[in-house]
């Protein structure tokens, strides 16, 4: 523990000094520009309290984005427009429905690419045609697509009503933020997928050969297991773009909610602060559902002998 | 203890033989004009140097590999129909054991597939693990047993549901000489206690001679039986039975004809 605890709190350290340093590096001309303006001289100490403390800053300091957080993540109701603990849950909401859709999708498509020639020889080049188109472009044009075809909210109005009495918040324009989540995480899941299913060699397929075996067989007793390494490298990745999706998803979205929605916002009034702030929450988010999949593979390859 | 199984029932027939691989740089071929027929009970041993279709010829027995022309039986049906039916137990060079599943999960993995019922599998089980002196390692995953246990293991997979046949192709060849010259004494005895008929591909001369009934020698390009020499050797074999008159003069003899192999090749 205090092994890596020694590398880490210098890394820490490290981008903290410079951090600062750049704060004050970035945020001096306003402060002496206000003091030129208000024709008075400014101590470098002065100077130094002042970038460290703007309202709106270029690069905010580590303490105020600290604060920030707090103060709208602790400080205010959850069901407030203005808590991150709201918009971080409409952003993971559609993470995690658009995860489950691209994982999904994702390994059914590297099964059929596995099983079928024709997959693998017409599937492969469109998934990968798809990830160079970039997001940016596409992510508006699925939101106005299926706006036009009335296909937004998980559940409409109607039925949410009828089932929870209220329609809860992360429902409202989930769906085109969960395909385009989904759009991106699926690659990886297929690419990771087909290369684990493919990963028994010859002597392995010859083995069940001997026996007779089925495709199905075959596919159920050793290609699957031997995916599994895989499938969670994959996934992680996954989920991670899955995340980044969600979040450019919300750039064009309606309602305009969401972490992506807080940046977006931030950036049309200067606020420097809030964009970090949502900025950091999404950080924690990601490491956060990435850190489960991690867990949930140590447990699972344990359980199934693969790993020590 | 001079009696043999080998019967006059002839298992693994092969009459003129060809096989050729197509490949980028021009037909290669592997086997040509194999003829040759394994009794029940035999011990047969192919031993050549790489490149003299050895493996192809397991291979094609178990039709993994399928003849360009010529005929191959096993069990009186064509390869593919005895594979189908599941005629023999198959061990690779390597123990290819499934790291996911313990000793035991691996060796039921063909009773699985085969359908065997639940308390066959474990009586099945049992027998092999006690039959390659594996007995109280079930429980334990490949990687906490050593490379001779793990090929133990996956001889123990190959005998689980019982085929009358076991088709090795260098099983003990990634092992140390010790490790070896022990597993090579527990297959003796094995073979003793089980009446099958195995067909064993080595580039080992001491273990071609110490195993065999049959010492089929082979030569490459194309690959071809250049010898096929009865062993007088008694059943019961000692290890020490390698210093005896008899068995260095059969070992000289396969040594003339690797030598008369590779002349030709020269």
């Amino acid at each position: 523990m205090m092994r890596n605890l020694f590398p880490i709190l210098t890394v820490v350290t490290a981008i903290m000094v410079i951090w600062y340093a750049s704060s004050v590096g970035m945020n001096s001309k306003w402060t002496y520009d206000q003091a030129a303006r208000a024709d008075t001289e400014v101590s470098f100490t002065d100077v130094v309290a002042d970038t460290w403390a703007q309202e709106r800053p270029v690069l905010p300091a580590p303490h105020q984005v600290v604060a920030e957080l707090y103060k709208s993540t602790v400080q205010k109701k959850i069901s407030s427009k203005r808590s991150l603990v709201f918009h971080g849950w409409i952003t993971l909401s559609a993470t995690l429905l658009g995860f489950i859709f691209g994982t999904g999708m994702g390994i059914l498509l590297a099964v059929g690419i596995v099983h079928n020639r024709a997959m693998d020889m017409g599937v492969m080049p469109w998934a990968i045609a798809s990830q160079t188109i970039p997001i940016l472009a596409i992510a508006p044009m699925i939101v106005v697509v299926m706006s036009t075809a009335g296909a937004t909210d998980f559940l409409g109005k109607g039925a949410a009503t009828a089932i929870f009495g209220y329609q809860p918040a992360f429902m409202k324009g989930l769906l085109p933020k969960a395909v385009i989540a989904a759009y991106l995480s699926f690659f990886p899941v297929v690419v990771g997928m087909v290369k684990g299913l493919r990963s028994p060699d010859n002597m392995q397929l010859d083995l069940l050969k001997t026996y007779n075996a089925s495709k199905w067989r075959t596919f159920w007793s050793l290609r699957l297991p031997a995916s599994m390494p895989y499938l969670f490298t994959s996934l992680k990745i996954g989920m991670a773009a899955a995340l980044v999706g969600a979040i450019v998803s919300e750039l064009s979205a309606s309602p305009l909610r969401g972490l992506g929605a807080r940046m977006l916002t931030g950036s049309y009034y200067g606020q420097t602060i809030q964009i970090w702030a949502a900025l950091f929450a999404a950080a924690t988010l990601a490491a956060t559902l990435v850190g489960i999949i991690g867990w949930i593979q140590r447990r699972t390859l344990k359980k199934m002998g693969m790993a020590p | 203890m001079g009696f043999r199984y080998v019967s006059q029932e002839i298992v693994i027939q092969a009459k003129n033989l060809d096989l050729t691989f197509e490949t980028n740089d021009g037909p290669v071929h592997a086997l040509k004009d194999i003829n040759l027929d394994i009794h029940k009970g035999d011990f047969v041993s192919f031993i050549g140097p790489s490149g003299c279709g050895k493996t192809t010829f397991l291979r094609t027995i178990a039709a993994l590999e399928h003849p360009t022309s010529g005929s191959i039986t096993v069990n009186g049906m064509t390869a593919e129909e005895a594979r189908k039916k599941r005629a023999y137990g198959y061990v690779f060079q390597a123990a290819g054991l499934y790291p996911w599943r313990t000793i035991r999960g691996n060796i039921k993995l063909p009773l699985e597939i085969m359908g065997f019922s639940k308390a066959e599998q474990e009586k099945h089980v049992n027998y092999v693990l006690e039959l390659v002196d594996l007995k109280g390692f079930g429980k334990k995953y490949p990687w906490q047993l050593s490379g001779g246990m793990q090929q133990r293991a996956s001889i123990a997979r190959a005998l689980a549901f019982d085929a009358d046949i076991l088709l090795m192709d260098e099983p003990f060849g990634a092992l140390d000489e010790i490790v070896r010259d022990h597993l090579n004494e527990q297959l003796l005895e094995l073979w003793e206690r089980t009446h099958k008929t195995i067909a064993f591909v080595t580039h080992s001369i001491p273990e071609a001679v110490y195993l065999s009934t049959k010492i089929v020698v082979m030569s490459p390009r194309p690959g071809r039986i250049a010898d096929v020499i009865e062993s007088p050797l008694p059943r019961e074999r000692p290890l020490d039975i390698r210093d005896t008159p008899e068995f260095l003069e059969i070992a000289h003899r396969v040594r003339e004809g690797l030598r008369a192999g590779h002349a030709y090749d020269e």
